[in-house]
């Protein structure tokens, strides 16, 4: 009885170790890109907040202490408020119409419709494509003089597109007119043909999820198809249509390089985002602290979103 | 019947409207870049070419044509480098939880979230201290680190769909952390490898921020290049939309061969996964 007993609790002893061993590799294997990211994420954020409140507004670092003053700025200044507000527009109008005609679009899909696949695919291959090569095709597509107007020519309308400067509904705000810019709709066109596959095979992913049962029972209960779509399968598309939301709204926060490529600030500023006014700033005029200042707002702005998204969903996950 | 067939129509109707407002930019971009010079001016931009000249193809090419290099020796080594460790991370934090692994994994994800914008100044000046500002080695580094996040959730989910039972079993016939690892779960990742890498190289591709401000001129990715293109008075359009029908074929390749990989990577993005 003895000696087994023994090498019972040998072998446990050995499996212990190995376990300890096994657990430290782990560790070792997840530490490398913890660390990374802890550095160059959250410690350069740290350093971004710092420079905002640094008087480094020339060429050469200057890390002495400004405390707001740069973000007073910001706020007074003409073209950052300019931007906030091309920002809230671009937002609204780029999140709608990409839930919309995702949704819209993949309801229609997810009919059992001939050449389906072929419908998905043409709706989801611009997310294949780079911002910049959206921005270059669209700024001649909705070139006034060219592209679409000269369709558009037929019915007597010619939209100034990128180059209008009027603000729709506009009254004073600070320094600006504030108000929907125009000119915005036509980087909300390029954006949402870029991004609406992105809702679409999210909805797709959804409605397929959905078992055929529910909607015959709805049937059987006497619901018409629209008010199976309403009552039944537009409620458990909810979760999905909020995902959609927070990642569009974390891209429009940041876009930078669609509004670059296609029209820069425009006229008045009136395509004008912190994104680009960011980059300019700091890497064409070397205020780098106004644009840390920038960065750390436009930071903000999106963990508004994010950091409530990623809690929740990390929990449900749980 | 009657009312059933006139909503198939109307179904079908706005699904083909949709479809080729969809496609214009493709068809302008594809007309423009095959006129002849002589061709190509405002009045004409819909009309197609007379006769087929590639010479804007040549001319795009001869402009771009190093800086598509670059972008191949970033995007490659940037994408392999990236899978694997967010395929070593994805193991453990699928398969070896520890007490707060969940929340190390929480601190990695928002890192896909933040405007690059927030930690560039910084970066940079780091890049330049240690001699990899303007290098190709800077770009992928950056990409890297900045990658392992999506690689990361991508990974993990990934790995979480692999019952723990055939881990189990493998650990009672002696297998350790890394034999587990060689064994079971990397000939399992294929499919997973092959979504992270077409997701990381359609990105890297096509990404815009990092690349104008991490390198200069001679060592631009490509989509800096089309930018300068797009921007130059001197460039005729006919040569911009080549160009930008250049900067594109890879990632429309990728996606067009293997797009059901390319939209499961898309899905997986969305954090639950």
């Amino acid at each position: 009885m003895e000696p087994q007993l023994e090498v019972k609790q040998q072998t446990e002893l050995k499996r212990k170790t190995r376990l300890s061993k096994d657990r430290a590799m782990a560790v070792a294997f997840l530490a490398p890109s913890f660390i990374l990211i802890l550095i160059f994420i959250y410690g350069f954020i740290g350093w971004t907040g710092w420079v905002s409140v640094s008087n480094w507004n020339t060429l050469v670092p200057d890390f002495s202490f400004a405390g707001l003053k740069n973000y007073i700025y910001l706020f007074g200044d003409y073209r950052f408020q300019a931007d906030l507000r091309n920002t809230v527009f671009f937002t609204i109008l780029f999140i709608g119409l990409v839930i919309v005609l995702g949704l819209g679009l993949s309801i229609l899909i997810d009919q059992k419709l001939k050449g389906e696949s072929i419908f998905r695919n043409i709706f989801l291959f611009p997310m294949a494509l780079s911002f910049v090569v959206t921005g270059v095709v669209w700024q001649w597509l909705l070139n006034p003089s060219t592209g679409y107007n000269k369709f558009l020519q037929f019915f007597n309308i010619q939209p100034k597109w990128y180059t209008d400067t009027k603000i729709l509904a506009g009254f004073e705000w600070g320094q600006i007119e504030f108000g929907l810019p125009v000119a915005i709709f036509a980087v909300v066109i390029a954006a949402v043909w870029q991004m609406t596959g992105f809702s679409l095979a999210m909805y797709l992913a959804g409605l397929r999820g959905i078992p055929e049962e529910l909607r015959e029972a709805a049937r059987i209960d006497g619901a018409s198809e629209f008010q199976i779509y309403r009552k039944v399968i537009l409620p458990i598309l909810m979760p999905i249509t909020v995902s959609v939301v927070i990642i569009m709204a974390h891209i429009s926060l940041k876009i930078f390089d669609l509004i670059y490529a296609m029209t820069g600030s425009g006229a008045n500023f009136v395509t004008d985002v912190p994104g680009v006014y960011m980059f300019e700033t700091t890497f064409r005029g070397n205020y780098y602290a106004n644009g840390a200042a920038i960065a750390i707002i436009m930071l903000l702005l999106v963990a508004v979103f994010i950091v409530p998204y990623l809690i929740s969903s990390r929990r449900g996950d749980q | 019947m009657a009312q059933l067939r006139f909503s198939t129509i109307a179904k079908y109707f706005i699904l083909v409207v949709l479809a080729i407002f969809f496609l214009t930019p493709v068809y302008v971009m594809l007309v423009t870049s095959l006129k002849p010079l002589d061709e190509v001016s405002l009045n004409t931009m819909w009309s197609l070419p007379t006769s087929l000249d590639f010479s804007s193809y040549t001319h795009a090419f001869q402009e771009l044509a190093p800086n598509f290099m670059n972008s191949i020796y970033l995007v490659v080594p940037a994408t392999l480098l990236s899978a694997v460790l967010g395929a070593m991370n994805g193991y453990v934090l699928s398969k070896w939880r520890f007490k707060g692994s969940e929340v190390i994994f929480t601190v990695m994800l928002f890192g896909m979230f933040i405007p690059y914008q927030s930690i560039l100044i910084p970066l940079i000046q780091f890049l330049s201290k240690v001699g990899l500002y303007n290098t190709i080695w800077g770009l992928i580094i950056t990409h890297v680190v900045y990658g392992l996040p999506i690689t990361t959730l991508m990974f993990r989910n990934f790995y979480a769909n692999i019952p723990d039972s055939m881990i189990e079993s493998a650990q009672i016939d002696g297998a350790n952390f890394l034999g587990v690892f060689r064994h079971i779960m990397l000939p399992l990742s294929i499919s997973g490898f092959v979504v992270v890498a077409i997701w990381q190289f359609t990105n890297i591709w096509n990404e815009f921020l990092f690349a104008v401000t991490i390198t200069n001129s001679d060592n631009h990715p490509i989509m800096v290049a089309l930018q300068n293109l797009s921007g130059s008075q001197i460039v005729q359009w006919n040569v911009q939309m080549a160009g930008a029908l250049l900067a594109a074929l890879p990632t429309l390749l990728v996606y067009i061969i293997l797009g059901k990989f390319f939209v499961r990577g898309l899905l997986a993005g969305s954090v639950k996964g």
